[in-house]
């Protein structure tokens, strides 16, 4: 047997997302090797090498799957599985893009978002925001999976796997890369940080938002969340929302302020290790799932506590 | 433009969900039923598209059991303008849904297929993409942003670390995300109207599709129960709890 993974990266760094997926490759079994498409990505191809347990990277280099666009992509993969029985994917947004494309065009059901695997057929994956557990077995001859980075451990680094380099599919294709707004920054990246400190609704302003939530944020060594109403609101970008529709996260350390704890926040924090809630209301949901519960106006509590550590 | 939009009628958001006893799926009898969050968007960008003179049709399709009927009317009354059910109970896995759609595609040919990113069910985000890999059409998922540009689509996209422009040849597929506008609730006189507008019935079969599962439920379980910890006093007892639990 032999699984594919498709690296996640920016075309300079691989992204530990990549490592995770490893993990459950291994679990599924069989050789895993690890393509990364990218353009002048050579230090990522050289950073998967040493992942540990990969067998050999391949290393597809060109403009057309620069930003890994779906159509691409499919052009790119789809005839690579002929050696393969299985892709994995991290869940990130370019694997929920690229992966249904390779499934369809290889006519298997994808298995989306998966939090284990059982054996080669047969996986784990939450559905309605993470309410309920699905065990599912795939008939299909190979599979498609998109894994869930939170799930699984990171592999180690000590691996020494040969690159071997691939063309890159030539296109045209009927879709094109324009421009890209990201967020830089310095902290830790969301879906991996170890600690994190999310801000909700009841911040009430961007200003406030930045006044509070960062410089605890800073103090903590943290990333930065917020729940969608605090996005919606304008308080945080949007690469900022933790839930069933932003991102998934499980630090050791989750700090929410002034989020009530609505389900689909809760689908993307819950299985943090220690959970912290400031929120007035005694009653918030966000209490049920929070180890430790300060009922308080984060007006006050928030500085106090960015002082106290 | 033509605009095709499929609606999935999901158990609603508001709704907390209960896992059957005998671990075979959750528990839907008796439950609020509503459209799928997403899907709202993607009705309300299409009737948008409409009024402001760059779609010509909003044509609303939903695959699912008679009572998906329903769902169909709501987008009718938020200005969709004719709807077709392929009714079935069964379960429709997103390969074979995202099949059936190549097929309505095929009669109806349209220019655009709005999509809701993810049904809140299956949480399984893959319909779209599905449907435009099987007709080879370009797609831009999670849409922050969709302008049109003579032939072509311009969409802005939500990723990982912000957010990304691309320009789709039309036709094209898009799915939406949720900061692309906000659904309006719809009128009583639209919900009258839209009870006179059109609904084609027809079923899987009629369009040759096989919806046979690939993927079969082993079980279905609750997820682990969190338990709620304790309240603390105060910022300096809450300091000194976490420094026990060895948290900072
Ligand atoms: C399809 C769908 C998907 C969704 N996906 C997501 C998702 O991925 N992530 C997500 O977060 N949400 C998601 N939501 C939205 C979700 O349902 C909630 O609306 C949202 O999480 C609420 O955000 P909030 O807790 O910040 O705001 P609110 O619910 O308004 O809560 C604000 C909280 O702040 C407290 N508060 C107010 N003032 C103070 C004060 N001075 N001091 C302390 N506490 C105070 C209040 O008691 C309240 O509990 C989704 C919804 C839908 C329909
Ligand atoms: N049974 C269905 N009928 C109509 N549209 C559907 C159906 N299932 C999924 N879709 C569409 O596909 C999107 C994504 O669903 P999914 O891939 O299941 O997460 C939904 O938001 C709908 O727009």
């Amino acid at each position: 047997m032999a699984v594919l993974v498709i690296a996640e990266h920016d075309n300079a760094a691989l992204n530990d997302a990549t490592h995770k997926v490893v993990t459950a490759a291994a679990k599924f079994g069989g050789d895993v090797d690890v393509l990364v498409a990218g353009e002048g990505a050579g230090d990522v191809a050289a950073s998967a090498a040493k992942i540990s347990g990969v067998r050999k990277v391949v290393h597809a280099d060109g403009a057309s799957v620069a930003k890994q666009l779906a159509e691409a992509m499919e052009a790119l993969v789809v005839p690579m599985m002929d050696g393969y029985d299985a892709v994995f994917i991290p869940a990130t947004t370019m694997g929920k893009n690229v992966a249904p494309r390779i499934a369809a065009k290889l006519d298997v059901m994808q298995l989306s978002d998966i939090t284990d695997v059982i054996d080669s057929e047969t996986f784990e994956r939450p559905i309605y925001a993470g309410n309920a557990i699905l065990t599912v077995k795939s008939s299909d001859a190979k599979k498609v999976v998109t894994v869930r980075g939170t799930a699984f451990d990171a592999a180690g680094e000590d691996g020494s796997a040969s690159v071997e380099t691939t063309e890159a599919p030539a296109g045209p294709f009927k879709s094109e890369f324009v421009s890209e707004q990201m967020v830089k920054s310095d902290r830790p990246e969301l879906a991996g940080a170890k600690r994190v400190v999310s801000g909700g609704r009841a911040l009430g302003s961007k200003e406030e938002f930045d006044r509070l939530i960062v410089p605890l944020a800073d103090k903590l060594e943290a990333a930065v969340g917020a729940s969608r109403a605090a996005v919606d609101a304008g308080y945080a970008p949007n690469d900022y929302q933790v839930g069933q529709t932003g991102k998934i996260v499980a630090p050791e350390l989750y700090v929410a302020v002034g989020i009530s704890g609505a389900i689909q926040h809760l689908a993307g924090m819950k299985d943090s290790k220690i959970i912290v809630a400031i929120n007035k209301d005694e009653e918030a949901p966000i209490f049920q799932v929070a180890d430790y519960g300060l009922v308080a106006d984060l007006f006050s509590a928030v500085p106090e506590l960015t002082d106290a550590l | 433009m033509k605009v095709l939009v499929p609606v999935k009628r999901v158990i609603d958001y508001n709704v907390k969900v209960r896992v059957k006893p005998d671990q075979t799926g959750v528990d839907l009898a008796n439950v609020k039923m509503s459209m799928n969050p997403f899907d709202e968007i993607s009705v309300e960008e299409a009737v948008r598209m409409k009024e402001a003179g760059t779609a010509t049709e909003v044509v609303i399709v939903s695959i699912g059991p008679k009572q998906a009927q329903e769902t169909i009317r709501t987008a009718l009354a938020m200005g969709g303008d004719r709807g077709i059910l392929i009714n079935t109970d069964e379960t429709v896995e997103p390969l074979a849904v995202a099949k059936i759609l190549a097929k309505v595609v095929a009669d109806e040919s349209p220019d655009l297929v709005l999509l809701g990113k993810q049904a809140i069910d299956d949480d399984s985000n893959q319909t779209g993409q599905m449907l435009a890999a099987l007709l080879d059409w370009p797609q831009g998922t999670f849409a922050y942003k969709i302008e049109k540009d003579g032939d072509a689509l311009t969409v802005t996209r939500e990723v990982d670390g912000g957010l990304q422009t691309v320009k789709l040849a039309t036709p094209a597929i898009v799915t939406v995300d949720l900061r692309l506008n906000e659904p309006r609730y719809a009128s009583l006189p639209n919900i009258m109207k839209a009870k006179k507008k059109p609904i084609d019935e027809k079923a899987p079969g009629d369009y040759g599709v096989d919806i046979s599962p690939r993927l079969s439920v082993v079980k279905v379980t609750e997820p682990p129960v969190r338990e709620a910890g304790e309240k603390v006093e105060d910022v300096a007892t809450l300091v000194s709890k976490l420094k026990s639990a060895g948290a900072i």
